[in-house]
């Protein structure tokens, strides 16, 4: 960089912004619309400059029962994430510590799992749904994300298992430690960035998902992502309301990761313990 | 504190054609201090892995004191071992990797902090307890790991090559150390190292291995003075034994070959009546070789001559490297040697100290001791 004439800089400068520009206008205008009326927002003329208004915020918080949808979100990827997390932290110990000749194609048969189109196996699990009940409720998509992350789960875990030195297992094995203590009070804590910032991500994927939740949920159990997709079609183009309720929705997660992100710098890049 | 029997012991890798392990057999004294040494891939951290129930046990029986410990999981066998990492619990400060074990076994408190406090005083690591390990230099680690296993107070101490991640000062200190821990404590103990001044310092019985196979159980003075085989004759004591070719020569009994001719002893003829006339290796070690001056020239007749190749000269003593026909002699000398590169030497040895191997099966025609008669195993073809 530092060899370059001050035009080359100048110009690598200038792009460097404009790509920048050009990735966040979509959300800026987002926010933008969000603060406009539904009027403003419909019309063809792009405003820049207008009297902001809250109204699309008012509507989505009081007419449209945001608060319920955020509570659904908020189960469905905290429960999720924690069911993920217990099943896959003793799922990625035996890969690592208890090897076997199938352990590797195990591995690659999981994450195939993810290769395969949700669409493929919506109508088989609609049907199990409708007959456990679980169809719009929020316990169902709980479910659901814990399936779906499990396997991107196991193998990050089993990626930071891999950097634990056996030894140390073995040595808390000739200590008397179960297998239960070895797990909570010796992998735990010594993968402990990893885990949080796995189950972050995890967290992030289930508030995302909008696949399962529109199409397994409707009302009682819908999560914000429903919410969102509710005001597209029956009330008609309600932009600013829309762009109002899809800021709200994005809003805690953005927050979340705001807060933790030293914790998931600090968790992708750690490495061994030694 | 316990008896250690290794009955027969067999190890066998899934995928593994030959046996890491091959009929181990071995009883302890009650707090005896065992070296196994052997050069890489032999098998001794098999073996150790196996008495402390990392590894399972192909074939045999393991016994702990009156326990057959077969199908009993690590953690309930009473044993503590020492990890060639150190394997410390890198979250928990020194205190904390110390009373492990007595936390999970529920001792009330008092006497963990005691037995903590007690076990951090005979190592003096007392200043250290509040430490992470990663604050700690690599001998600080290790008396660390040292610590949490002796607050066990257990029946039966493993060591796996504890020594060899640190520098040559610390290892010869901290060999001192373990010795006096273990007089002090009196707990039965398996040492593995493969570094032979280690063993010879340390054990109190050394287990030779190779390949699997136990080459010589015995005491280190034994194993140095009667090793049953060219093998455990070579590997013990440095520089190694120099192995000579030899024909026996009946007529005038003597031990001769190109460059070299040694006379034999009483108790050789003895031991070389089948070999007349036939070939055997003669192995005399570096230090009982000397050079001929003119000071003892007529004082003895046994001769290697031949011509210096290799001078070292190492400050207390001089290694010199002689060619002697086809074979290369190393011999120990005093560091005062005028000699040079290139220069005729003529080297003389006392013919009690010679060691006389079968020339197929490379074992010993000499007398050995009674612990060390028993040999599993062929000895293989080593080149000399
Ligand atoms: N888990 C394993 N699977 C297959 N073979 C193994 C395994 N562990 C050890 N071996 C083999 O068993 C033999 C003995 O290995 P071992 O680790 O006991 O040797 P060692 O004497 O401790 O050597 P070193 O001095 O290098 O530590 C070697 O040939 C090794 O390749
Ligand atoms: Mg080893």
């Amino acid at each position: 960089m530092n060899r370059m004439s001050w035009p080359a800089k100048l110009g690598m400068n200038i792009l460097a912004w404009l790509i920048a520009v050009l990735m966040f206008f979509p959300i800026f205008w987002l926010l933008l619309t969000s603060f406009k009326t539904n009027a403003l927002a419909a019309s063809r003329t792009p405003a820049f400059f207008f009297s902001p208004t809250i109204a699309g915020y008012v509507n989505a918080i009081v007419d449209n029962a945001y608060v319920h949808y955020l509570i659904n979100s908020c189960i469905s990827a905290i429960g999720s994430t924690l069911i993920c997390m217990a099943l896959a932290i003793p799922a990625a110990y035996s890969m690592v510590f208890r090897r076997s000749k199938y352990t590797d194609s195990t591995l690659l048969w999981m994450l195939s799992t993810k290769m395969l189109p949700p669409v493929g196996v919506l109508i088989p699990i609609y049907i199990v749904y409708k007959d456990l009940h679980l169809l719009d409720s929020v316990w169902g998509l709980v479910l659901i994300f814990a399936a779906m992350n499990l396997p991107i789960v196991v193998w990050l875990l089993y990626t930071y298992f891999k950097d634990i030195p056996e030894a140390i297992i073995e040595a808390a094995d000739i200590d008397g430690a179960s297998l239960l203590t070895k797990l909570v009070r010796i992998l735990v804590p010594l993968t402990l960035p990893g885990l949080l910032s796995t189950g972050l991500l995890a967290v992030v994927l289930a508030w995302n998902e909008a696949f399962w939740a529109i199409n397994l949920t409707n009302v009682h159990g819908a999560t914000l992502a429903v919410f969102v997709s509710g005001f597209k079609s029956a009330r008609g183009q309600y932009w600013a309301s829309m762009s109002a309720a899809s800021v709200l929705s994005v809003l805690p997660i953005l927050i979340a990761g705001w807060f933790t992100q030293r914790q998931l710098v600090r968790g992708l890049t750690f490495g061994a313990v030694k | 504190m316990a008896i250690v029997q290794l009955k027969d012991i067999c190890k066998q890798f899934d995928g593994g054609e030959a046996n890491a392990v091959d009929h181990f057999d071995l009883t302890t004294r009650d707090g005896e201090f065992v070296v196994l040494v052997g050069p890489s891939g032999c098998g001794k951290t098999t073996t150790m892995r196996m008495i402390a129930g990392l590894e399972e046990i192909s074939k045999g029986e393991l016994w702990i004191g009156d326990r057959n410990v077969d199908g009993i999981p690590a953690k309930d066998r009473d044993i503590a071992m020492v990890f060639q990492s150190y394997a410390l619990y890198p979250h928990m400060s020194v205190r904390e990797n110390m009373a492990f074990s007595l936390k999970l076994k529920k001792r009330p408190k008092a006497e963990i902090t005691k037995a903590v406090n007690d076990a951090a005083e005979i190592l003096g690591i007392q200043n250290l307890l509040d430490r992470k390990p990663k604050a700690l230099s690599g001998g600080q680690r290790q008396r660390v790991a040292l610590g949490r296993a002796i607050v066990r107070q257990p029946q039966v101490f493993l060591m796996d090559e504890p020594l060899s991640n640190l520098d040559a000062k610390m290892r010869v200190e901290m060999r001192a150390e373990i010795v006096k821990l273990h007089r002090k404590l009196g707990v039965t103990t398996f040492y593995v190292t493969h570094d032979q001044v280690e063993a010879m310092t340390m054990g109190q019985r050394i287990v030779v291995m190779r390949d699997g196979y136990i080459q010589q159980i015995d005491a280190p003075n034994a194993l140095y003075e009667r090793p049953v085989n060219m093998f455990v004759a070579g590997f013990i004591g440095t520089p190694s034994m120099n192995f000579l070719k030899a024909r026996v020569d009946d007529a005038s009994q003597r031990l001769i070959g190109e460059g070299f001719s040694i006379a034999m002893e009483k108790a050789h003829e003895t031991a070389l009546a089948n070999h007349l006339g036939r070939e055997v290796w003669a192995g005399v070690r570096p230090e009982h070789l000397d050079l001929v001056t003119d000071a003892n020239a007529g004082t003895t007749d046994n001769q290697l001559t031949g011509t210096v190749e290799v001078i070292e000269p190492l400050g207390a003593v001089t290694i010199v490297q002689v060619r002697v026909g086809e074979h290369i002699v190393t011999a120990e000398l005093d560091s005062h040697t005028s000699l040079a590169m290139g220069d005729p030497a003529a080297l003389t040895c006392d013919s009690h100290k010679l060691h006389l191997f079968d020339a197929a099966s490379e074992k010993t025609l000499l007398e050995t001791s009674d612990s060390g008669k028993r040999t599993t195993g062929d000895a293989k073809t080593t080149t000399a």
